[in-house]
């Protein structure tokens, strides 16, 4: 069953367009790899599918149209954004984080500390003074708290120290292990991405330009379109 | 312990103490001021809420403070005078209830600020604080244009409503009830700043676009504030009219909503008795300055100067440390 489906988008920046027509869709349970070279619309895509940036086109998830819907609406529908760079609540503690954001389902405190245990071990710490991976770890566990149908990674493991890269992978592998959770990934490393997505979509430019399984994700097309 | 829970405890020892010292010395003036400051820290603590937790710089909140105090002036008139609020379509007569009032104060109060709220959320900013200041003024002139409530000159009440089971013409009762009233609200403000809400208020005061990606929808949970705020500030009025049985348009003043706002940018911003630390020392500065010069408003500026500069925390945060708290 399609959960999210991008048709012909396109979407600016003012005056500046961005996308010029990106076709995406993401089955429930799927992951997918949403992989292109630097300012090819990965990240632009992600903000128009969160409605935090006007898109033209068809945008619909699990049958509702995104088109029309302010930002919260979109997220209470079960779309989860990791957004790049993290973005914690920096004065609150990581347990006010996954509160602020909890909404019922399975994902809860204990399953999050479950997942991540150092989030569990710095409940009480304000989340301004975690270190780079701990705040994606938290940025993670806050997107889960919402209990998503689809969560989107945008760059998760950017920047950060190789053992705390093996670990989030570790859990996103584990996430895509217990199933029922559709993630869109956009990351760099394309070995891991390759080890964990079931499809990949291709953007050049603002366009896609190859979607497909991603074992028929060929060194042709990944030297194309991503540069390695 | 901590040095804030220190301060806390320490502050509310000296609003128990000081008017009880006031009671058994017969200093009757005392306790009057103390209900002052108390009715002061009730108003800037409910401005707490929507400033300290909501980030919601509002240059009108005497609005609130002010329907407050018109709600107790306009049922109490009407008891006093023995005429009815309306007739039609059933009559509503007047009261001397303070309960009443406290409850038509805080409804009105409510519903102001969920009205004021609607529009002025469409803004932030600057545009937010002007079109809080252009509602105030807006209060203000209507109030001054009302004669059948006093116009300009306000309306007297003639004796202090009344409380089941208390004499509220006796201060140190008074002072109870309003003392009772700031430590629920208090309480209420502490519980509130540990729920959901009030986390997701704090995390919508950080970054509004954040928070809708997790589903929250940053301008409701802002009016939801203010509304609370709205209501707490006018039952302060309320009081603050029962106080000094006189309401009239200076209730509703744009100097009162930034006089509200110093109170809490003094004690400490998002504190929770920042506001009474604020109100405390500017009723203080207010007698002992006052009786010295008129101009005591120059001294009250350069603490205020000193703590912008030097202390943002507040006096809170000066005793505590910076900890949380934020600009």
């Amino acid at each position: 069953m399609t959960l999210l489906a991008l048709s012909g988008v396109t979407a600016a920046y003012g005056a500046s367009p961005a996308l010029f027509g990106v076709d995406l869709t993401v089955g429930a349970g799927e992951v997918v790899g949403l992989m292109g070279r630097n300012g090819m619309g990965k990240s632009t895509t992600v903000k128009t599918i969160c409605r935090m940036l006007p898109a033209q086109g068809t945008l619909t998830f699990a049958g509702h149209d995104l088109s029309r819907l302010p930002s919260h609406r979109a997220a209470r529908l079960g779309i989860g954004l990791v957004p790049e760079g993290r973005r914690c609540f920096r004065d609150l503690t990581v347990a006010e984080n996954l509160t602020a954001a909890a909404r019922r389902g399975p994902w809860d405190m204990a399953a999050v500390a479950a997942l991540f245990p150092r989030l569990g071990e710095r409940r009480g710490q304000r989340a301004g003074s975690l270190s780079g991976g701990e705040q994606q770890m938290l940025a993670i566990g806050r997107a889960l708290m919402t209990n998503p149908r689809l969560l989107i990674l945008d760059e998760a493991t950017e920047g950060l120290a190789p053992i705390v890269r093996q670990e989030i992978w570790r859990a996103i592998t584990r996430l895509k292990q217990d199933g029922g959770l559709a993630i869109l990934l956009i990351d760099k490393s394309l070995r891991e991405l390759s080890q964990v997505c079931d499809r990949a979509c291709m953007l050049e430019r603002g366009r896609t330009v190859w979607q497909g399984p991603m074992d028929s994700l060929t060194p042709e097309i990944t030297a194309r379109y991503v540069g390695v | 312990m901590s040095r804030e829970r220190a301060f806390n405890l320490a502050a509310l020892a000296l609003l128990v103490a000081v008017p009880a010292w006031a009671q058994l010395t017969g200093e009757t003036f005392t306790i009057t001021l103390a209900t002052r400051a108390v009715i002061f820290a009730l108003a800037a603590t409910g401005l707490n809420i929507a400033l300290g937790l909501g980030g919601l710089v509002s240059l009108g909140h005497a609005v609130f403070f002010g329907i407050g105090g018109y709600a107790m002036g306009i049922l109490a008139f009407h008891a006093q005078s023995y005429t009815p609020l309306t007739d039609w379509p059933v009559t509503i007569p007047g009261t001397k209830l303070m309960p009443v009032i406290w409850l038509v104060a805080i409804l009105v109060s409510a519903l102001a600020a969920l009205l004021i709220g609607l529009l002025a959320l469409r803004t932030t900013g600057v545009y937010f604080i002007m079109i809080t200041l252009a509602f105030g003024q807006m209060f203000y002139y209507f109030a001054i244009s009302w004669p059948a409530y006093g116009g300009e000159d306000g309306m007297a009440i003639y004796v202090r409503n009344g409380f089941p089971g208390l004499n509220t013409l006796i201060p140190i009762q008074f002072y109870g009830l309003c003392l009772a009233w700031l430590l629920v609200v208090l309480w209420f403000n502490a519980r509130l700043a540990r729920s959901r809400f009030g986390l997701a208020l704090n995390a919508a005061r950080q970054a509004p676009q954040r928070v809708e990606t997790v589903g929250l929808d940053p301008v409701r949970l802002k009016l939801v504030a203010l509304v609370i705020s709205g209501a707490v500030t006018g039952l302060a009025g309320a009081l603050f009219a029962d106080l000094n049985r006189f309401v009239s348009p200076t209730m509703f003043s744009w100097q009162l909503s930034g006089e509200i706002m110093v109170f809490v940018i003094i004690g400490g911003v998002g504190r929770l008795f920042g506001p009474v630390a604020g109100a405390c020392l500017f009723v203080a500065l207010e007698h002992l300055l006052g009786g010295i010069t008129a101009y005591w408003h120059v001294w009250l500026g350069v603490l205020l100067l000193f703590i912008v500069l030097f202390g943002r925390g507040g006096l809170v945060g000066i005793f505590a440390g910076r900890g949380a708290v934020h600009d």
